[in-house]
């Protein structure tokens, strides 16, 4: 049993994708869609990757970093931002708030699985 | 005693009083002035009234005329005595207005008219000629005195080269010490000390001859007396008509003649001055009268029949050997005609140069650069100094001309006259307010012209100006214009006639042409403040018997000067006062320089009377009120400048405020639509680029291989759509759409949209009332169909409702045909109803719709081109749009674009 990825993300398209990379690369990917929502399932899992969309329905994946980066639980869990805006101000923010990668959408899919590794051997 | 010694003497004496006068200027000019502005040295400036007439003259007259002499004393004595408050009100506003001159005086009253000061001045010449004349001939008679009893024969020559070259000395003293520069309060040290010191000499050498006389000659004051009354003196019939007349002449000429306003006002150091001189000039006066009858009974009694009565002062110690007595004598009579001169030409100097030669010359310069540039110092020195020379020449004109024939007294009571026209044009303006300058002038010309004809034409003799057949019947057989009988007044003496036509027609005309014509407002300004000079000056010693509190003066100093500035001139003068603290003593020296700091804030009138209100020293009058408000109303229309130049500037600043904010929003707006355009092209092209990658690599199922291949076509179409939506929407923002309108149906139209929004995907159903869609419509038919589309889409999107439906239904109204598209869903929340029709306003979560938030933007700007609009009806259950298109103006809307 691979180590668990927790994709919080709300394009169907992009999940399907992400799931599709990682599952065969020999991760446990669990997604979830919604922003509200997002940090019970982070602290019911939890996830020892997660990968955050910045713009979600209900909250944005900035709010929900800088809660994970409070919770004691989750405050060391390796997290990758996910956004399609690709400004620069958003990775500042990001990297302010202690995001421990930060990508711009589109990927390539290589980049996708050695960034996950890389962070799940960090 | 030669001749050649008594120039000698003179000269000496002329020298010593330049160097009175010099030390005494300088004296001034280093501040020590106390004793030079002392009240005994204003009483004994006074004594100019005194003239070579009285000293010589008054003898003569009383050999002549008998104790009618007295008149002469007696006005100038009631007036110190008993008018002067008057005296004190011409003071005070002399002061007040910086008064110059007589001419000035009445001038400034009435609206600082220049006219009146021409004439004033015109008036105060002429009048001056003769006395300057009789004072010139009076120091020649006494030259002449003393070569004749040396037995040097004088002829007409040397009378004629005597006069001209005392006129000369006369004009080189006045120049020296009354032109030398130019005190702001044309006042003269040097020249007072002068005429104060001959004062004396004048006094002492009257007293000397009196003593002389009583007690060396008649042996005693009982054996003068009795001498006295058995002279002719006594016997002169007095005529009380000429008593008051003279009487009055000579207390109105004190007040009138411009030497003596000179003096009485302009040289006044301070107006408490008054009060001694009230008594001790009266006692002057006095004592120089009280020797005249004794001298003039010894001098009948001893002097051969037909020697000169006006010289007896000098005759009578020579005649009895005295030649030192008769020296000191001399000097007297010489001080006595010098020092009148000197004071008489500075004032009409004065008056000439301020009121005629500046004015025009100012005229001639004709701009005012002349007035800035500091030229006028000099031209005005220089108009002075060519004035005391003219005046002179002309008294040494009017001496040649009139030959110097007639008697001292006559010439002199001649010259008041002409001086005392000024009279009722000054009085009535300092007591009157309604006396306007109109009235002034016409009182002061008709005063001029009857005393013209009446006595100063005929002074020059019979036949000389007027001849004796005028005298006697009138100009052109006019009886009634005869010189000294006018209007047929017959017998009456010619100096009361004259005096008697002029004072009334003088009077009369002044106050008749004051009542009829209106003041100008300046002069109504003037005149209130001549005439309440006490209400409101501050001339006097201003704030005295203070009785405030220092903290009062200092709240309202600071109200005006602010808090630190008020407090640092108060703490100053404690220090100055060796005071703790800050507050210091109210002493009048204080009250007056707060009164100057604060008039340098808010004018001198609103300083004057704010403290005057504090200290309760002076009520405020309804003067500093105007002035008050004139101030205040400056104050405002200032201020009023000034805040509509701030309010433009805040116009311009809220202007430049909006335009930033504008393009601050238009620049945040142009970034988050480029961050939201970069957000929807990103995401489909992340799934085709991802997918992609997975296909290539091979390693997918069939299903999986064709499920992804489903993907990214999708993905390309949704990139393709929002690509088209964004030109699109960019090309209708721009206005460079080009609308075609073509003629179609309603309902084919709306079929048509339904099938293009591709229903059959989901399980939206459409209602529609194919009745109310039986229109005809000409506009551009594909643009409306792309806003039908669109709103179908939506429905097909976003309505929630398990059984969703669509109702499209048709009306008309006044302004067009209103199609309307309502949803049975939950329609949009109502604080997001105002975003909708925003780009990227996607109102529902996610992008499951697949669009990227153009559609209802386009269809806002389509339907702005067509003439109509798209908007939300709130009141709807479900979500609901409506679409309004105007029926009549379609057309025009399509040609135009």
């Amino acid at each position: 049993m691979g180590k668990r990825v927790l994709l919080i993300e709300d394009e169907p398209n992009i999940i399907e994708a992400i799931s599709f990379i990682l599952s065969r690369d020999g991760w446990t990917v669990h997604t979830h869609e919604d922003g509200t929502s997002a940090m019970a399932k982070v602290l019911a899992l939890p996830p020892d990757v997660i990968i955050l969309d910045v713009m979600l329905p209900g909250r944005s994946g900035f709010d929900i970093l800088r809660d994970l980066r409070d919770n004691e639980v989750t405050k060391a869990t390796p997290v990758m931002m996910l956004t399609a805006r690709g400004q620069d101000k958003d990775r500042e923010l990001a990297m302010r708030l202690g995001a421990s990668l930060f990508m711009t959408k589109p990927f390539s899919n290589e980049e996708v699985r050695n960034h996950v590794r890389n962070l799940m051997e960090a | 005693m030669s001749f050649n010694a008594l120039i000698v003497i003179a000269l000496g004496y002329v020298l010593l009083l330049f160097t009175i006068a010099f030390m005494a200027e300088r004296r001034a000019a280093r501040g020590h002035s106390n004793w030079l502005t002392s009240p005994w040295i204003y009483t004994l400036s006074l004594s100019i009234y005194c003239t070579g007439w009285t000293f010589y003259g008054a003898v003569g007259y009383a050999a002549r005329s008998g104790l009618e002499f007295v008149t002469i004393y007696l006005g100038p004595t009631l007036v110190m005595v008993g008018w002067w408050w008057v005296l004190r009100r011409l003071v005070r506003i002399g002061r007040a207005q910086r008064i110059t001159s007589i001419a000035d005086m009445v001038s400034s009253r009435f609206g600082k008219s220049t006219p009146l000061g021409v004439i004033v001045t015109v008036i105060s010449v002429i009048a001056a000629m003769p006395y300057i004349a009789l004072q010139l001939q009076s120091v020649t008679l006494s030259f002449a005195v003393f070569a004749q009893t040396e037995g040097v024969g004088w002829e007409q020559n040397d009378f004629n080269f005597t006069a001209f070259w005392v006129a000369i000395g006369l004009a080189v003293f006045t120049v020296i010490f009354g032109t030398r520069n130019l005190d702001a309060n044309e006042r003269h040290h040097g020249v007072v000390i002068a005429i104060a010191v001959e004062a004396v000499v004048k006094l002492c050498a009257l007293v000397a001859v009196g003593i002389f006389v009583v007690w060396g000659i008649a042996g005693g004051p009982s054996e003068m007396l009795t001498r006295i009354d058995q002279s002719d003196i006594v016997l002169w019939n007095q005529e009380s008509g000429r008593w008051i007349s003279l009487i009055f002449l000579s207390g109105a000429a004190f007040l009138c003649l411009p030497r003596m306003f000179q003096v009485l006002v302009i040289e006044n150091a301070d107006e408490r001055h008054l009060h001694i001189a009230s008594w001790a000039f009266p006692l002057y006066l006095f004592m120089m009268s009280l020797f005249v009858v004794p001298i003039a009974v010894i001098g009948l009694d001893l002097m051969p029949a037909g020697s000169n009565p006006d010289l007896f002062v000098l005759t009578v110690p020579l005649s009895e050997g005295r030649s030192g007595l008769a020296v000191l004598s001399f000097l007297g009579g010489f001080s006595s005609a010098t020092s009148m001169v000197i004071v008489a030409t500075i004032a009409l100097a004065t008056m000439v140069s301020n009121h005629m030669v500046v004015p025009f010359w100012l005229y001639l310069q004709g701009n005012q650069q002349a007035v800035i540039s500091g030229d006028v110092r000099h031209v005005i020195l220089l108009s002075r100094r060519l004035s005391v020379a003219g005046i002179l020449l002309l008294g040494f004109v009017y001496y040649r001309v009139s030959g110097g024939g007639t008697a001292l007294a006559a010439i002199g009571l001649i010259s008041f006259t002409g001086s005392v026209q000024i009279l009722p044009a000054m009085i009535g303006g300092i007591f009157w307010r309604g006396a306007t300058g109109v009235g002034a002038a016409a009182g002061l010309i008709t005063g001029l012209v009857i005393w013209v004809w009446t006595l100063f034409l005929p002074s020059f003799g019979v036949d000389a100006v007027i001849s004796q057949t005028v005298m006697e019947q009138g100009p052109y057989g006019l009886s009634w214009l005869r010189p000294q009988a006018l209007f047929g007044a017959n017998g009456l003496d010619p100096l009361v006639h004259g005096i008697v036509w002029s004072m009334i027609l003088n009077t009369a005309a002044f106050i008749l042409f004051s009542l009829v014509t209106f003041p100008a407002p300046l002069e109504r300004l003037q005149g209130a403040q001549f005439v309440n000079v006490f209400d409101h000056s501050s001339a006097a010693p201003a704030w005295t018997g203070a009785a405030t509190g220092a903290e009062d003066l200092l709240i309202m100093s600071q109200r005006i000067l602010g808090g630190a500035e008020a407090q640092a001139i108060f703490e100053a003068e404690a220090l100055r006062q060796g005071k703790v603290g800050y507050l210091p003593d109210v002493t009048s020296d204080f009250i007056e320089r707060l009164e100057r700091d604060l008039a340098g804030s808010v004018g001198a009138a609103t300083a004057h009377a704010m403290i005057g209100q504090l200290i309760g020293g002076s009520s405020v009058s309804v003067e500093d009120l105007i002035a008050v408000a004139d101030e205040a109303a400056q104050i405002l229309e200032y201020s009023n400048r000034l805040e509509a130049k701030s309010k433009e500037q805040e116009r311009t600043a809220r202007a430049l405020r909006a335009a930033n904010d504008k393009l601050t929003a238009l620049s945040i707006q142009k970034d988050s639509f480029l961050s939201q355009i970069s957000h929807e092209l990103r995401t489909p092209m992340t799934s085709i680029r991802s997918f992609s990658d997975i296909l290539r690599d091979g390693v997918t199922s069939d299903a999986e291989h064709e499920k992804y291949a489903g993907i990214i076509y999708d993905e390309a179409v949704r990139l393709t759509r929002l690509l088209d939506d964004l030109l699109d929407l960019s090309v209708l923002e721009n206005g460079q759409v080009e609308l075609r309108a073509q003629t179609g149906h309603l309902s084919d139209l709306l079929d048509r949209a339904v099938r293009a929004a591709g229903l059959h995907e989901g399980p939206l159903k459409i209602i529609r009332d194919r009745a109310s869609e039986d229109v005809t419509l000409t506009t551009d038919i594909d643009r409306l169909g792309q806003v039908f589309i669109n709103l179908i889409a939506n429905a097909q999107k976003y309505c929630d409702a398990k059984a969703p439906h669509l109702m499209i239904k048709v009306s008309e109204d006044s302004t067009g045909y209103l199609i309307d598209f309502i949803d049975n869903g939950s329609g949009i929340a109502p604080d997001k109803q105002e975003l909708i029709f925003e780009k990227f306003s996607r109102v529902a979560d996610g992008s499951k719709a697949g669009g990227a938030g153009l559609g209802l933007a386009i269809c806002r700007e389509i339907m702005q081109r067509l003439g109509g609009e798209v908007l939300y009806l709130a009141q709807s259950r479900g979500a609901a749009f409506r679409v309004r298109l105007p029926q009549v103006k379609t057309t025009t809307a399509l040609e135009k674009t």
